[in-house]
């Protein structure tokens, strides 16, 4: 990792480049990054990988150990579940659904949070006040509270879990917004842009947005991984994927009777979750100190 | 400092009425008929129907309803439970102690724990501690805690048989509960062995509720750590010729708790959270367990109420931590 600079070539190097230069210094965020690409590979391709459909039930194999295990085999690498189904594709096709999980609630999330946010930031005083009240007032609930119970209104399933889960982290993206809007707004760019006659919305969205986007992004990763597991607690406690869908914190709610019996069924799912939801986090971790230079140095 | 006070308590009224607001839409916006839900089964005639509408005053203007709401939630009443037809404020008070204890406990554990490994990690900065302590840290806080929880029972409860695998004592002993605490009345009940029985039921609950906190804590006790450690007044201490674990302990680490101290108050929310899961997993008969019974068995009152009682707790923690920060950090105040 040498880096020549001479005179000729001291330009600004591209924000890209300049991102990786700094990104690829966090050994664990790139191991992270690969992780989570090989998490979003499965995602995509989980049905054409998995060895069995995830559904099918093997009757005459329930709970098989895995294959290092005494009574395993190559078939069911990792062992099957309690009605016969293949651990390994399971696993393997549950992983779209964390993955989509993550998504849609981030988008959702952070594109209501933003607009909002930026509204907040730009609005007149009585407007912002009463933004951020409403704002109080979700936040002062437990996450996961909230979460379970607008899923109790809504009913239980994957769609409703990730609706409830997108309003429960929405506050943070308002909030943090709101909060680098406020900097930026005072500074001279915004002015000039203002005085050579930059509309409403051009100040909010070319002018001010572009620049408060750095903190939203590490959020947005960390974000991921606390909807990956809030809609997996949610599964858990049967308020999110309904069975017989392959998602990992459903799995575990189905294991949770044979934990003293077949170690498998309960270990594996929960591991699938740790892995992905660490790899995230150190994804972000990664991210924050490539995009906040002044916590690159800590 | 006072109007900083009251700055906060006025903050503190919209919020609280927002949180009302919510709490009273709840069971109006449930898609079906609260009362209907609540004959069940069986049906109701019209008659009827329109008795129990005016008896739960459905059949009166939201705003008077809400108004009536509002001023009985001021007065402790929360309406009663459909299924044990208690009043919801004694019930969620009866089971309070047993959440309480445990996220008593559950603090302990991640601050005793978090303190230390925070300042080892800072003061090895980059070395093989920080590394180990931090990788650590970092599964903690990725960790999917009912997983977590399912682990520790496999090999705390199956495999080693160390630890039971849910309530809060062993059935065989018997006592009245004075205080609501199992800690407190098992050692006032003077029965042998129920102390211990005691202890073994919270291990394994602790941990589990613990362990995000703990992450947490860490976490911010080391990047608190790290930015006082730069400072001046550290190098003066040093140059004066200080011991090292002077001027980490008492120096540094004063000086760092402000921060840490936020996170702890901060982590109230995320501990009620936890203990939804936690207690749901161990049997624990607290308000976590309570209001995931209610969801399941379609107790709205008790739903509303325990959603509001919680969120107001989490409310009031929330605004003892912002004066507290005021007193500690003068700074805040002027804003």
């Amino acid at each position: 990792m040498t880096v020549t600079l001479s005179a000729d070539t001291a330009e600004r190097p591209g924000r890209l480049r300049e991102f990786w230069f700094y990104f690829r210094e966090n050994r664990g965020a790139v191991i992270g990054l690969w992780i989570f690409a090989a998490f979003a590979f499965l995602a995509l391709f989980g049905p054409w990988i998995a060895p069995h459909d995830p559904t099918a039930q093997f009757r005459d194999a329930t709970l098989q150990p895995p294959f290092w295990q005494e009574g395993g085999s190559w078939t069911y690498p990792l062992g099957t579940d309690p009605l016969g189904r293949d651990m390994l594709s399971r696993l393997i096709v549950g992983a779209r659904f964390s993955f989509f999980v993550g998504i849609v609630v981030v988008s959702i999330a952070a594109s209501g949070g933003i607009i909002v946010g930026l509204i907040a930031g730009f609005a007149p005083k009585w407007l912002d006040t009463i933004i951020m009240r409403i704002m109080d007032v979700i936040l002062a609930f437990p996450s996961l509270l909230l979460a379970l119970v607008l899923v109790a209104i809504l009913g239980p399933s994957l769609t409703n879990a990730m609706i409830a889960i997108a309003i429960v982290l929405q506050p943070h993206y308002v909030r943090l917004t709101r909060a680098s809007v406020l900097a930026e707004k005072q500074k001279d760019y915004v002015t000039s842009a203002r005085v050579a006659g930059a509309g409403f919305f051009r100040l909010m969205f070319v002018t001010v947005l572009p620049n408060c986007l750095a903190p939203i992004i590490v959020q947005a990763a960390l974000s991921f991984s606390t909807a990956i597991l809030d809609a997996a607690a949610l599964g858990f406690l049967g308020m999110g994927a309904q069975p017989p869908t392959p998602e990992w914190g459903t799995m575990l709610a189905e294991a949770r009777e044979f934990i003293l019996r077949a170690w498998w069924v309960v270990t594996f799912p929960g591991l699938a979750i740790l892995v992905t939801v660490l790899a995230i986090n150190l994804m972000g971790d990664g991210l924050r100190d490539a995009l906040d230079p002044k916590l690159k140095r800590s | 400092m006072l109007n900083y006070v009251l700055s906060r308590l006025l903050t503190f009224v919209p919020t609280f009425i927002g949180v009302t607001l919510i709490s009273f839409a709840f069971i109006r916006v449930l898609p079906g008929d609260p009362i209907i839900v609540m004959a069940g089964e069986r049906g109701l005639t019209d008659e009827r129907y329109a008795e129990l509408s005016a008896q739960f005053g459905f059949d009166r203007p939201m705003y008077v309803q809400f108004w009536e709401y509002l001023t009985g939630v001021l007065q402790g009443d929360l309406g009663n439970s459909f299924v044990t037809k208690k009043p919801v404020w004694d019930e969620f008070f009866a089971l309070f102690p047993a959440t309480l204890e445990l996220s008593i406990c559950a603090m302990i554990f991640a601050v005793v724990l978090g303190l230390p490994a925070g300042v080892i990690a800072a003061v090895n900065r980059g070395k093989f501690f920080d590394r180990a302590l931090m990788s650590t840290a970092l599964i903690g806080y990725s960790m999917p805690i009912f997983w977590w929880a399912l682990l520790l029972i496999i090999v705390f409860s199956g495999n080693l048989q160390w630890t039971p695998v849910s309530g809060r004592i062993d059935l065989i002993y018997y006592f009245p509960n004075a205080t609501g605490f199992m800690l407190i009345d098992s050692i006032a009940s003077g029965q042998s062995g129920a102390f211990t029985s005691a202890v073994r039921h919270l291990i394994l609950p602790t941990i589990v509720l613990g362990t995000i906190p703990l992450a947490v804590i860490a976490r911010q006790t080391r990047s608190a750590m790290l930015e006082v450690l730069g400072e001046d007044y550290i190098r003066t201490a040093r140059a004066k010729g200080l011991s090292p674990g002077r001027i980490n302990g008492v120096h540094a680490l004063r000086n760092a708790l402000i921060p840490v101290i936020t996170v702890i108050g901060l982590s109230v929310g995320t501990l009620l959270a936890g203990a939804i899961l936690t207690e749901t997993i161990f049997s624990w008969p607290g308000i976590g367990k309570w209001m995931v019974d209610s969801i399941f068995r379609r107790d709205y009152p008790v739903v509303q109420g325990g959603l509001l009682l919680i969120a107001v707790m989490v409310m009031i923690v929330n605004l003892t931590v912002d004066m507290l920060y005021g007193v500690i950090n003068p700074k805040i105040r002027k804003r």
